[in-house]
């Protein structure tokens, strides 16, 4: 594994040289072969333990199978239809898409303004700063199933602390069941969702606040715009980009949430979103087929969502 | 007054008021789960709205409970906690083993498909983990991995090792080639180069890496969920948790002293590398 003489030093720079004829082709097939035994194993991993699922799921979901039944099925047994139809026909199923693009767009808008908010106010040095970023970040980091327990305690019509002092301070007349009824679960759930993620998108928004040049800013100051010209005339037009990419990746990570939702309300009160569903599908149904042919709706309606996206943002996405 | 006095002047105090909202909404829900912790269920029925902790009603029986076995008639979680531990960890240093000559190999190689893998990657990460859980479930229930804590480590990598590679690659790209090229000037073989120097150099990074990889691991619920339900001695500290509340009557101040288990290692963990992990993260961002 040398891939190395003095006037080849160059092997590990990133673009090629001018000329490919001064350069001995058995170095390049070296080093290709040395990236490709180096990325094999990070290869085979996700191949392994993604590529195959994903390519399998969308095969079981042409099958009729259960689990009681798997190993009589195998993995090419006879091919259905019957699952997607069954899937698209079950009642509630444009209920669960509805619900879940809300959630999707709710949660990605919220998360991303807060995110915006939390990155222009810390952005200049201030005392205690580094602690307030770190305690913004605390939502991101601490596990799921913990927070969102805070959140039902938080709320919970007997012992919360909400509505103990909706009751007492702002004069709610009964205690809200924020999290079981159909008129507050789902925007609860939106709420928890921009609460758990702004700081992802905090964190990406001040890493590029911090990249704009401060003379532009200056210049500005010098030319007489206030604060909110600044705001809208020079940051803003530098964030675009960031918030662009925020959207899809965000939108993304949202439509497949599956524990928030399942955690807080257990899907109930209009909140079952896609995930939750093909859980269902999966657990206490056992129907593995239903459950692969939701997951694959689930995907394919995904995919649609975020080429239309592209197709209207792409330029400020690249 | 003009417009420009008028709106820096408000805006500093706005400022000042929204951070402090800030620190609120995100700092005091982790207080009053700690407050609920240590109260007694009786005084949090008869006093919901008390924030702070009497002398006298101060207890630590809710974590007694939590972490005693389940022989002794607590809730196990010492049990979790070591599962989770164990998990965590393995599942860490594994995916670091893979990804760190995977990262450098897309960072600084010219091989076959390399734009490929690096697209590959991103696919992979923004895939809905529940549509891999599907056939993983039918494997494992096939092979009798499920159950196992073996088959949520493999899990875990993989859902780790796209993030690490990317983060690791970025990383790799901001080291000087010439670093490089002085090693292999001196004779250093391609191995030889990632040891002696592109590792020591990435070390800072590798760390942030590892920590982000625990966190995931040890906060990941879906798949503990679904492939270690029915084997209540491996269970992680987030699925005893989740299943905790839904069993028998178990009062919220238990609950929460579970909560608080189950998130203080992540919390001093972080606050002991913030600066570490947020610029880990975000490394090669700037460009938007």
């Amino acid at each position: 594994m040398t891939t190395t003489a003095p006037d080849t030093g160059r092997s590990p720079t990133e673009e090629r040289p001018a000329s490919p004829r001064r350069r001995p082709l058995t170095l390049r097939r070296r080093e290709s072969r040395a990236g490709l035994a180096l990325v094999a194993p990070t290869l085979l991993v996700t191949i392994a333990v993604i590529g195959i699922p994903i390519v399998w799921t969308v095969v079981l979901a042409f099958q009729r199978v259960r689990l009681a039944t798997l190993r009589k099925t195998g993995l090419f047994g006879e091919f259905t239809m019957d699952n997607i139809d069954r899937v698209l026909h079950t009642p509630g199923f444009a209920d669960t898409l509805w619900v879940t693009l809300l959630y999707s767009i709710g949660g990605t808008v919220g998360s991303i303004a807060l995110g915006l908010v939390a990155a222009l106010v810390v952005r200049r040095p201030f005392w205690g700063r580094t602690l307030v970023r770190a305690s913004m970040l605390l939502p991101y980091v601490a596990p799921v199933v913990a927070v969102t327990f805070v959140w039902q305690v938080m709320l919970d019509p007997q012992l919360g602390i909400v509505n103990h002092w909706g009751q007492s301070l702002l004069g709610w007349d009964a205690p809200v069941p924020f999290l079981t009824q159909e008129s507050t679960a789902l925007a609860t759930v939106i709420v928890f969702e921009a609460w758990r993620y702004f700081p992802f998108a905090f964190l990406f928004l001040l890493a590029r606040l911090q990249a704009v040049p401060g003379e532009l800013e200056e210049a500005a100051r010098v030319d007489g715009a206030t604060p909110t010209q600044r705001f809208r005339h020079i940051l803003l037009p530098q964030l675009l980009p960031v918030i662009a990419l925020l959207g899809v990746l965000r939108f993304i990570m949202t439509f497949n949430k599956f524990d928030d939702v399942y955690l807080l309300t257990g899907g109930a009160a209009g909140t079952e979103v896609v995930s939750v569903r093909v859980y269902e599908f999966l657990t206490a149904r056992t129907d593995i087929g239903a459950a692969a042919a939701q997951a694959v709706v689930l995907a394919v309606v995904l995919i649609v969502f975020v080429l239309i996206y592209l197709r209207f943002f792409g330029r400020r996405v690249d | 007054m003009d417009r420009d006095l008028v709106e820096t002047v408000s805006l500093r105090w706005l400022r000042r008021l929204v951070i402090a909202a800030f620190l609120v909404v995100t700092i005091f829900p982790f207080y009053y789960m700690l407050v609920l912790s240590v109260r007694p269920i009786e005084r949090l029925l008869l006093d919901p709205g008390s924030l702070v902790v009497g002398f006298g009603e101060l207890t630590v029986a809710t974590y007694a409970e939590v972490l005693r076995a389940t022989d002794d008639g607590g809730q196990g979680f010492l049990t979790f906690i070591r599962n989770s531990g164990l998990v965590a960890v393995a599942a860490t240093v594994l995916t670091l083993l893979v990804a760190i000559p995977g990262a450098y190999a897309v960072a600084r190689l010219r091989f076959f498909g390399r734009r490929q893998v690096d697209f590959l990657f991103l696919a992979v990460y923004l895939f809905p983990s529940i549509v891999i859980a599907i056939p993983l479930f039918v494997v494992f229930s096939l092979a009798g991995l499920r159950g196992s804590l073996f088959g949520l480590v493999l899990v875990y990598i993989s859902q780790t090792l796209p993030v690490s590679v990317y983060m690791l690659k970025n990383y790799f790209e901001t080291i000087p080639v010439s670093l490089e090229e002085s090693a292999a000037i001196d004779g250093a073989g391609r191995l030889g180069i990632i040891r002696r120097v592109s590792l020591p150099l990435a070390a800072p990074s590798i760390m942030a890496v590892a920590l982000y990889d625990f966190m995931i691991a040890w906060n990941e619920f879906l798949f503990a969920l679904l492939f270690l339900v029915d084997k209540p001695d491996r269970w992680t500290v987030s699925l005893g948790l989740s299943l905790l509340a839904d069993g028998v009557e178990v009062p919220k101040t238990v609950l929460m002293a579970g909560s608080v288990v189950l998130t203080l290692p992540i919390v001093i963990l972080f606050f002991a590398s913030e600066r570490l992990l947020t610029e880990g993260l975000t490394s090669g961002a700037e460009k938007g």
